[in-house]
């Protein structure tokens, strides 16, 4: 079974949220990145950029298909993780370490209300 | 199973597969003609190689292709049905192929007629008022017809910012919707694998500028609200757009304008019998309804006073969008097909294309998981979920059918569908190769329960064995370097980063 970490929370399209004060740091679930397969492209915003819940932040390329990610925040990206360029390979082996996409500056932090805990996406998953 | 060298790895100096006569015109020195900067300091790196070296070195390299003349090529939503020669030779005749597209419009009459013949021919196939030619592709279509309803829109001094696209959608419809510059809102299918009605009045607003539709759709399962979805569009204000990637399932059967579509593109490469697969050319002909003709990409094809003309006084035209008129062998090809099926020969295409994809739906049935079980259209999905259970994966089935000499069918689309193959045979198939797919299909999925193994390590007869696609996507090397080695796989420099736009 896929792994899901008690700390985070979770969207329902299979981006995970680490909360550091008022820093969102973003990537996508063990599930989400076990169903794309091998990953070889993740096109990111920069830094600066706004982002809103619910939209698309950028796009994950696998062998098998190409995903929108959709922000599980409002606010705007503090930081991009640049190594995923070179190596995106980092997604599919540390999905919530290494494998980190974003950390955005949340303009609004009851949003994370929105999301599910660890147990509501286990839920969730095996409902899908 | 040996490896072919590279053409460049054939050259020896000084060899030659052609001798060029003495040159009749006065010479005129580089020098005088191209600026400095313009000039390369050394000669290019051509291969040098004898005529039989160059023929056999591609005939190699063509005897390893799989296409519809050598056999089965299923690729749902791609319909890659036979291309009947004779329009090959209807496209050589000197009189098409000869001509220059700098030639005056009036010595080119011929050429003009067939191009205003076939868009009146494709205009009665889609029930549309007007036709054209000009784009290239299905994609490139799908952006033409939306650059045009955005242009109507504005025309019409609304500001409709969105295009609503289901969730079965060809990836393109996403794609050219945010290429003209719209923001794209997905809508869900419903459990019959049509598209969710109420969900669509909930998005539907002064906002949407377009739906954009296939039907039948990627499942191959046609819309059964058609009439209703297009009300429902309509009374917003925004139009109806159709991606006529599967026409083949209704061709002489029902029209996109009578359903209710406002625009549409039809694949001519697809549905018309010309050539594709590798890499084109191909045609993306956009029908539309007569209050867009105004927006039509210039110049316009149009008889006036007994000929044809090339008309580019269209002040309100999103511009060409295409250089020159467009591929026109490609028209000529479709136009062959056209006329030698006439009206009754289009009608048996959508009938045996939609009777071979149910046949084989039914034979494939019991062996696979299939998330719409209703009667489909020109092609249907299936899923490897089961397959997938005992720890064989959709690519594996995919790469083991090429044992048995089969292309494989689409994988891993529509995404709406767990380790999806779709299935598209075509009408040009006989009943003899449907039953010798449907029986390699049935082995293989025996061999996943046997031995396993058999088929996560296929393909075992082909010129090579499983690509490693990951590493091909991730550090692809698309240029032959001179000096450098062909291969040094563990190699951090290879050009891969840099040389990923290229590939695009």
């Amino acid at each position: 079974m896929s792994q899901v970490p008690k700390e985070l929370k979770y969207s329902e399209e299979h981006e995970w949220v680490r909360v550091e004060g008022n820093r969102a740091v973003i990537g996508i679930t063990d599930f989400a990145q076990s169903e794309l397969g091998d990953i070889v492209f993740v096109e990111l915003p920069s830094a600066g950029a706004e982002v809103k819940a619910g939209e698309t932040f950028g796009t994950v390329e696998s062998v098998k298909t190409v995903s929108d990610l959709y922000a599980p925040v409002s606010g705007k990206v503090v930081e991009v993780n640049g190594d995923l360029g070179d190596a995106p390979e980092k997604v599919n082996e540390d999905p919530y370490g290494a494998g980190w996409m974003i950390v955005v500056e949340m303009s609004d932090s009851k949003e994370l209300d929105q999301l599910m805990d660890a147990n509501g996406y286990s839920a969730h998953v095996s409902a899908s | 199973m040996t490896s072919v060298p590279l053409i460049f790895e054939r050259s020896r100096r000084g060899r030659r597969a052609a001798d060029l006569p003495a040159c009749d015109v006065p010479e005129v020195a580089v020098e005088e003609v191209l600026p400095e900067e313009y000039r390369r300091k050394d000669p290019p790196r051509l291969p040098e190689v004898s005529e039989p070296d160059l023929i056999r070195h591609y005939t190699a390299l063509s005897r390893r292709n799989h296409g519809v003349d050598i056999g089965f090529y299923p690729l749902g939503s791609c319909t890659m049905k036979y291309n009947p020669k004779r329009n090959e030779r209807a496209a050589r005749l000197p009189g098409f192929a000869h001509i220059h597209p700098y030639q005056p419009p009036e010595t080119v009459p011929g050429a003009l007629e067939l191009m205003a013949a076939l868009q009146e021919g494709l205009a009665a196939v889609t029930g549309m008022d007007a036709v054209s030619l000009q784009p290239a592709a299905g994609a490139q279509g799908e952006w033409t017809g939306l650059m045009m309803i955005r242009a109507y829109h504005r025309a019409r001094g609304e500001r409709r910012t969105t295009v609503i696209i289901p969730d079965s959608a060809h990836g393109t419809n996403p794609a050219s919707a945010a290429m003209a510059g719209f923001r794209v809102v997905t809508v869900p299918s419903d459990d019959r694998g049509g598209v969710d009605l109420a969900a669509l009045e909930k998005v539907l607003g002064e906002d949407t500028a377009a739906l954009m539709m296939t039907n039948p759709n990627t499942l191959g399962l046609f819309e059964e609200q058609i009439a209703a979805i297009a009300e429902r569009v309509h009374m917003s204000g925004a139009l109806l757009y159709y991606d006529g990637a599967n026409a083949n399932a209704i061709l002489g059967k029902t029209r996109p304008g009578d359903m209710g579509f406002d625009a549409v593109h039809l694949n001519l490469h697809k549905t018309f019998s010309t050539p594709h697969g590798g890499g084109g050319p191909g045609a993306g002909p956009v029908g539309v309804k007569s209050f867009l003709e105004p927006f039509l990409p210039s110049p316009v094809v149009r008889r006036e006073g007994g000929r044809v003309i090339l008309d580019d006084d269209r002040p309100q035209s999103i511009g060409k969008v295409h250089t020159f008129y467009g591929n026109f062998g490609v028209l000529v090809r479709a136009y062959a097909y056209l006329r030698a099926m006439g009206a009754d020969g289009l009608q048996q295409v959508a009938e045996d294309a939609v009777l071979n994809a149910n046949y084989l739906m039914r034979r494939l049935a019991p062996h696979f998981d299939v998330p719409y079980d209703r009667i489909c259209k020109h092609e249907f999905v299936l899923s490897g979920a089961r397959q997938r259970r005992a720890g064989v994966r959709t690519l594996d089935v995919a790469k083991r059918l090429l044992d048995f000499g089969f292309h494989p069918p689409t994988v891993y689309f529509p995404l709406i569908v767990e380790e999806a193959l779709m299935i598209e045979p075509t009408e040009t198939e006989s009943l003899e190769t449907l039953d010798a797919f449907a029986e390699a299909m049935i082995r293989i999925v025996e061999e996943a329960e046997a031995e396993p193994e058999t088929v996560r390590s296929a393909p075992h007869t082909t010129p090579v064995s499983r690509l490693d696609e990951t590493r091909a996507a991730r550090s692809p090397v698309l240029r032959w370097i001179p000096g450098e080695a062909a291969e040094d796989p563990d190699d951090e420099e290879a050009p891969a980063a840099a040389n990923r736009g290229g590939t695009e």
